[in-house]
């Protein structure tokens, strides 16, 4: 009985006890959401336009944001670093689609999939070699963020917004927005569906798949930068933002594969889901929760609606 | 010229269905016991430290060769993807402190074989999800068992006795008289343990695959739909396949952190480690026993001689060898899945046919 009223009852009487605590932890699991789903966003991208389920997605943005720092901590104007990360994650699409890609094309998706993660083992073993695997600060002030945080008292107690946090939101949104008109109403937005349509069909009206496999890995690299800024202004940069990173895995089964607006979902539902769950339910249970509790929504979705939420019900059903 | 199966006539059904059936094979098999039983223990391997060889080498080799067996039977005979194993092995090691600590008079044979039982429901449990999903979907449900369980080894102090290192170590257990385990076992006694056991889970493993259950498997991972019409069950298949691969898997787990590692924390059990048991796989050939050895063999054994090289050789340090074996790591997958998908198992293959037919070249 005790269990049951620790399980179901007490935690909901808290939440009303102290709405202020509430609402901190809605806004902390919000910001943490768009920042999955932003993440989720690269793995949607890379999937609709090559059908590579792209493991190397969290390490790359570890390896954006060890870049950023490495090369700011050179002596290297911080906006200078942004543009040479850019620089250095477009040779990264440009060196995948010619070493790795192009040689496997027309393979299954396991292959192609299990190659990711051999690169996701390369780009491990020389993010540690070249930049060093310690744990060090974003430089997300010196890039002009605001950092601090303001007060905003509310339901008798006080919320607190980190700055950084609004602006993570705000960028992240931006950015979702950004892509998905990229996505949807340009030339090369459209190059990008036919190819995740059909291969063939797509080289046959003169569409490169070269060149749509470059801008997809680009663009990727681009979100695992903004990615990277952000979580690793939330926590430190180093390798154990490939956790985080993965955590896109489950967003995209809530939201389907395919689909962009149901990798915002999936984000907001898995951020606000483990922040709330932590904070009421975690102690119970011995605290970080947070490590494993988005893969469990993760797995009641896919017992309850395989497709997702957005996804096309291509899913085949054993 | 070497290996012919010219004038090697069979008379009986039962030849036939051999695991070895031509002589050449018999004297490879014959030469290989007497040197794992007999020259390496007594000798060492070539070159290298006795108890380097020993620790270093051969018993982590055998123990992942098991792992390798056990994720093999689910990824490349039953086609189930699973990032879960090193929590599998966590499962069977923990379950075998648990079992040697509660019953202190317990044999370790048994011990053993209980802890791959409950690594086995463990496994089944989470392979549920596979009765209605598959591929990519699969492999997140994976991860959250890699997860969860990792979490569990922290958090739930009763699996490590509460003790205030959190790390599960072996005591000093005897079989027979004989010291098997904990800091006074000899590596040898250790090294026979892990022999015999890989030997008898893969006499075990080849003549499952083999019969009604490994064809059952085989046929659902070629096509689920047209399996199920012949009239294979896949609930009975899939989740036969999860419980004995997280049976070989829980067994192997033990067996690392007894018989080798002889302490162990949360972190020997991580993501990385399901990674590296699945480079094994790749490496060595889904769906191939023999893969399986050459894989876990060649994944552990490639990047510690680098390593041991780079050290002594060029003086490099630990840390770019450890990098740059990383890299090797990952390299080696994307060329293998380049240039040959079906791993080493398929370049032995070849080889066997080349020496079939040398030195004409058809």
């Amino acid at each position: 009985m005790e269990i049951l009223h620790m399980i179901f009852i007490a935690p909901f009487l808290d939440m009303a006890a102290l709405p202020d605590l509430f609402f901190q932890g809605l806004w902390d699991g919000f910001v943490g959401g768009t920042l999955y789903a932003l993440l989720a966003l690269g793995f949607v991208l890379i999937f609709k336009a090559s059908g590579v389920f792209n493991f190397s997605q969290p390490i790359l943005m570890v390896l954006a944001a060890l870049a950023l720092v490495s090369f700011y901590e050179m002596g290297i104007n911080p906006w200078i670093s942004v543009a040479l990360v850019l620089v250095m994650m477009y040779v990264l699409a440009f060196g995948v689609e010619r070493l790795i890609l192009r040689n496997l094309v027309n393979q299954d998706g396991n292959i192609l999939f299990m190659s990711t993660i051999g690169l996701t083992f390369v780009i491990i073993g020389s993010a540690q070699w070249i930049f060093g695997g310690v744990p060090s600060s974003m430089i997300h002030a010196e890039l002009g963020f605001p950092v601090g945080s303001s007060e905003m008292p509310m339901f008798g107690g006080a919320v607190y917004f980190e700055h950084i946090d609004i602006s993570a939101a705000v960028l992240a949104s931006i950015l979702i927005g950004i892509l998905a008109i990229f996505f949807s109403k340009t030339k090369i937005g459209r190059g990008l569906r036919a190819v995740a349509d059909d291969h063939q069909a797509a080289l046959s009206v003169g569409i490169s798949l070269n060149q749509i496999w470059v801008i997809v890995w680009f663009v990727a690299g681009i979100v695992a930068l903004v990615g990277g800024i952000f979580w690793g202004a939330r926590s430190d940069v180093s390798f154990a933002l490939q956790i985080i990173g993965l955590k896109a895995l489950p967003v995209l089964i809530i939201g389907g594969f395919t689909s962009v607006p149901g990798a915002i979902c999936g984000g907001l539902i898995i951020g606000l889901g483990e922040k709330i769950f932590e904070i009421y339910w975690g102690p119970m249970m011995g605290g970080s929760v947070e490590g494993w509790f988005a893969y469990v929504i993760a797995l009641v979705f896919l017992l309850f609606k395989p497709q997702g939420l957005f996804g096309e019900k291509i899913i085949e059903r054993v | 010229m070497f290996y012919k199966e010219t004038g090697q006539f069979k008379s009986k059904y039962k030849e036939e269905l051999a695991a070895f059936p031509l002589f050449e094979d018999k004297i490879g098999i014959g030469i290989l016991g007497v040197l794992t039983f007999l020259v390496i223990p007594l000798f060492g391997l070539p070159g290298l430290n006795y108890e380097f060889a020993m620790g270093a080498i051969m018993i982590p080799c055998m123990i992942f060769i098991i792992m390798t067996l056990g994720l093999n039977i689910l990824l490349g005979f039953a086609g189930q993807i699973s990032l879960g194993t090193g929590a599998f092995s966590g499962v069977g090691a923990y379950a075998f402190y648990k079992f040697i600590t509660i019953f202190p008079d317990i044999n370790i044979i048994i011990a053993l074989v209980l802890s791959g039982l409950v690594s086995a429901v463990v496994g089944v449990i989470f392979g549920l999800p596979s009765l209605r999903i598959k591929g990519f979907y699969l492999m997140v449900a994976t991860l959250a068992a890699q997860f969860f369980l990792t979490w569990a080894f922290i958090r739930v102090a009763w699996l490590y006795n509460y003790n205030a290192s959190g790390a599960i170590e072996g005591p000093n257990k005897e079989m027979f008289g004989i010291i098997m385990i904990g800091p006074q076992s000899s590596g040898m006694t250790r090294y026979y343990f892990v022999l015999v056991t890989l030997i008898v889970l893969t006499w075990l493993a080849s003549n499952v695959i083999r019969g009604r259950i490994g064809r059952s498997w085989m046929m659902i991972r070629d096509m689920d739909i047209a399996a199920e019409l012949i009239g294979i069950r896949p609930l009975v298949a899939k989740l036969s396949a999860f419980a004995f691969s997280s049976f070989y898997i829980g067994i192997a787990g033990a067996l690392m952190v007894f018989f080798w590692l002889g302490a162990a924390e949360a972190e020997s059990f991580d993501i990385n480690h399901s990674f590296l048991y699945l480079f094994m796989v790749i490496i060595g050939g889904l769906g191939s026993i023999t893969g399986s050895y050459m894989g876990a063999i060649f994944v552990w054994v490639v990047p510690v001689l680098i390593k041991e090289i780079g050290k002594s050789a060029f003086g490099f340090d630990a840390f770019v060898m450890e990098n740059f074996s990383t890299i090797l790591l990952g390299a080696m997958i994307i060329i293998i899945l380049i240039l040959e998908p079906h791993g080493l198992a398929r370049l032995w293959q070849i080889t066997k046919q080349k020496l079939r037919l040398w030195p004409f070249p058809y």
